[in-house]
Formats: structure tokens, C-alpha cells, sequence
């Protein structure tokens, strides 16, 4: 395993532009059916699809990046977190005030009727909310 | 009359002056768009060589051997195409190439008993496949000379579809590839199932040589991944292919801005003559009258030179 005390290269890339780019000591995520998992430095190879939620990269000058990922893949290497998806926000590009509306009208559908799409955007918000710190501790 | 056709020219001069003032125009935007055009398409590299590797590296692990996406289909007996051309015209070759070429994959094809099914992306495609009686699929247009990433999404997942339910066993992008500003080439593509190519190389491995640990496990990844590798794919299609655009139109807005102005010229010169024929003949016509006037009467022969001086200088002056 390469240097184990070293930083990794954080890049989160979406189809139109590298979105992040980076130097951090830690990346917290969450995987498809695996819940949370925190990479390191020094990482074994690891290969994951994401689902929506918060992910953050404490970056080495110690202020942490606080990222909404709403599906997508992470490729992981001892040095390296590559983060792939087609919608991923910075926590300074999100409209709180959208988000909370939209978490808002989700709930209301689902408690009329059950369906995956409702579902799925309720997690969106529930992403965006707590990559923008509107919703407390992270779920 | 000769005055008549002087005016004639005159319009037309102006008319062609007013057209070359309006292709000058498409041609700097469109040499400015193709500049933005191309960092889009350097925009996307990422993205796709991550997502590339990522399948590679999936496929050299073992998953998804025997599924169809990757495997392909026993007997093709339909292929899907996709041609990308653009949704307007006035920019010279660019969607008779794209078009010609599918074309020419679609007879090849279907002189077997390939069926096919077009897919067209712009306006132009649409309306050349509808017009000469293709089957159809659902078309997409509106946005050729800026795509973004929601419509490569939504097209991926059409031809995704049509797949995995079997109507087509096949799917084929046809679009035009951007070289440089001074090269384009139109390519032929298989979309799906994957191209061997692409798939094998990858090692199972990490880039430290270690076998990687999957979350979920490799089929599941797989199963979520290669509907956004198609996307991506498609994707990097429309922005060459928008790039490629811009290219040719600027080109073809290049070459009609200079035959506006050869044009031009030449209008001018056949002007001048009318005009000049015109005084010429205006000219004869009052000497003639005056030498008229002069054998009825001889008291007028120096008004007559008078008139004469006068006309050399006009016909001197233009």
C-alpha cells in the first residue's frame, strides 16, 4: 500500500465539469445497501455506487467541504477518492430556501401516495439540507 | 430603358451587400461558439476516462460475462441508429455528411433482413428520415449547437431502454467527430452493446495493483453503471458533434461572405457600364436634337458647342 500518511486527491466529477478538486485527510460518504463508509489515506481499492446523501471531505487545511452527491459511483485507491455523478452540488451552490421547499412538497406527496420518484427526491433535500447544514446532524 | 436596369442593380447590389452583412455575422458567432464549444468537450474528458476505466476495470473483474450489454445479442435482427446532425441548416456539408453516411450503414445493413429503426438527434435528421419514409423512433431536437447533459440523459435512456426490452439489438451513433478547428470527421460508432475495445485492458486492478473491494457487489454496480457510461458516451457525441457544427458553419458562412463580395463586384462593374452607356446615349441624343436644331438654323451653332463642352465634362467625370 502506498504512503499511508500521506493526503488524498479528492476530485468529484460530473459529466460537464470537474466539480472538486482537492487535497484531503478524510472523505465520508454513503453507499447503495452499505450505509456511511469513511475513506482514509491509504484506503485498499475500493469500488462503490453512491446514493444521494451528504458527503464531506475534511480537506487538509482542516475546513471541511460539505458536498450533496445524489447517486453516482466512488472509485477509491490508497491516494486518491474519485467521486462520479451526474448531480453533485457544492454546499455553497445550493438554494436553501429551494431545497427546503422541495423537501417540504415531497413529504407532502408521499403522505398522499407512496411512489419511488417522491421518494428519491425527498432524499435529494434531504442531501442538500444537510450538506448546507439546514438540518442539523446529518441523518 | 437603360435608366431601368441601372436601378435594377442597385437593388440587387444593395440586397446582396444586406445578405453578406448577415453571414458575416454567423460567421464570427460561430467562430466564437466553436472556441466554447471545445471546452466543453475538454470539460467532459474527465468525467468519461474515469467512467471508462471504471467499466474496464468492472468488466476484467467478471461481472456482467454473459449479460447482453456487454456480451451483445446471438442474432442481430434490428439495429438502432442514431445520427446526430443539426437542428439548422446553412453550414455546408455538415448534416449531408452525417446524413449520407447513415444512410449508407442503413442499406448495408438492411440488405440482409436487418430491420432498422432511426433515432434521429436534430431537426435536419428528423426531417430527411421522416421525409424518405424510415422507420422512426422518438426524435430529439432543439438544442444541437449547445447540448447539455439532461438531453444526453434523456436519449441514453431511450436507446437503453429499446434495448434492454429487445426491440433493438443493436444501437449504432453516427455524429461527427471534432479533429481540430480545421478537421472534422464523421464516425461510426456501436453505442450498445459495448465495444470490445473499450471493455477489455482493464485489469480488476488498481492503478497500486490491488484487487478492488465492491460495494455493493460488481453485477449491482455494473446494472447502475453502464446506463451512465451510454449517457456519457452520448454525451461526448453531441458536444463533438455540436463543436463540428460550429466549425463547418463558420466555414461555409466564410466562403458565402466571400462570393457576396465577388458578387459584389462584379454587380458594380456591369452598374457602371449601364450608367455610363446611358449618359453616353443621352449625350448623342442632345447633340442630335441641337444638330437638328442647327440646319433649320444658323444662328444657334455656339450653343451647340456649349452643350457639347458641357457633356465631355460629365461623361470625363463619371
Amino acid at each position: 500500500m502506498a504512503d499511508a500518511s500521506g493526503h488524498l486527491r479528492v476530485e468529484v466529477v460530473s459529466p460537464e465539469r470537474v466539480l472538486f478538486s482537492g487535497e484531503a485527510r478524510q472523505v465520508i460518504t454513503r453507499t447503495l445497501g452499505g450505509g456511511e463508509i469513511a475513506f482514509l489515506p491509504g484506503h485498499s481499492p475500493f469500488l462503490g455506487a453512491v446514493i444521494e446523501n451528504h458527503t464531506r471531505v475534511y480537506l487538509t487545511d482542516g475546513t471541511v467541504q460539505d458536498i450533496a452527491v445524489h447517486l453516482g459511483f466512488v472509485e477509491v485507491g490508497p491516494d486518491h477518492v474519485s467521486i462520479l455523478s451526474d448531480a453533485a452540488e457544492l454546499a455553497q451552490d445550493i438554494d436553501v430556501t429551494r431545497a427546503a421547499e422541495a423537501k417540504r412538497r415531497a413529504e407532502e406527496q408521499l403522505r398522499t401516495e407512496h411512489s419511488a420518484e417522491g421518494e428519491a427526491a425527498l432524499r435529494r433535500a434531504h442531501a442538500r439540507l444537510s450538506a448546507t447544514g439546514g438540518l442539523g446532524a446529518s441523518h | 430603358m437603360a435608366g431601368g436596369q441601372e436601378r435594377i442593380l442597385r437593388g440587387r447590389i444593395r440586397s446582396v451587400q444586406a445578405t453578406k452583412k448577415i453571414t458575416r455575422a454567423m460567421e464570427l458567432i460561430a467562430a466564437s461558439r466553436i472556441v466554447k464549444a471545445q471546452q466543453r468537450v475538454a470539460a467532459a474528458v474527465p468525467y468519461s476516462e474515469l467512467i471508462t476505466e471504471v467499466v474496464k476495470d468492472l468488466a476484467a473483474a467478471g461481472a456482467g460475462k454473459d449479460k447482453p450489454f456487454l456480451a451483445g445479442r446471438p442474432d442481430v435482427k434490428r439495429i438502432c441508429f442514431v445520427p446526430i446532425a443539426a437542428d439548422r441548416g446553412l453550414c455546408g456539408g455538415y448534416n449531408s455528411g452525417v446524413l449520407r453516411a447513415t444512410e449508407g450503414e442503413i442499406k448495408a445493413d438492411t440488405g440482409g433482413a436487418v430491420e432498422h429503426l432511426v433515432v434521429p438527434v436534430g431537426r435536419k435528421a428528423e426531417g430527411y428520415f421522416r421525409f424518405r419514409g424510415y422507420n422512426l423512433g422518438q426524435g430529439f431536437a432543439g438544442f444541437t449547437d449547445n447540448p447539455p447533459y439532461s438531453v444526453a440523459k434523456e436519449i441514453g435512456e431511450y436507446v437503453v431502454d429499446l434495448f434492454v426490452r429487445g426491440e433493438v439489438d443493436k444501437v449504432v451513433l453516427i455524429y461527427t467527430r471534432f479533429v481540430s478547428a480545421g478537421s472534422q470527421e464523421v464516425v461510426i460508432r456501436p453505442l450498445v452493446p459495448l465495444d470490445r475495445g473499450v471493455v477489455e485492458g482493464g485489469d480488476g486492478k488498481n492503478a497500486a495493483g490491488a484487487d478492488y473491494e465492491y460495494e455493493p457487489d460488481p453485477d449491482l454496480i455494473l446494472d447502475t453503471l453502464l446506463p451512465r457510461y451510454v449517457e456519457a458516451r452520448v454525451y461526448a457525441a453531441l458536444l463533438n458533434a455540436a463543436a463540428s457544427e460550429h466549425a463547418f458553419r463558420q466555414r461555409a458562412m466564410k466562403s458565402a461572405t466571400d462570393n457576396a463580395e465577388e458578387l459584389i463586384k462584379n454587380l458594380s462593374r456591369i452598374m457602371n457600364r449601364a450608367r455610363q452607356d446611358s449618359i453616353t446615349t443621352e449625350i448623342m441624343e442632345i447633340v442630335g436634337g441641337a444638330e437638328a436644331l442647327a440646319g433649320d438654323d444658323d444662328s444657334t451653332p455656339r450653343r451647340v458647342e456649349y452643350v457639347m463642352a458641357d457633356a465631355n465634362q460629365t461623361g470625363g467625370r463619371v
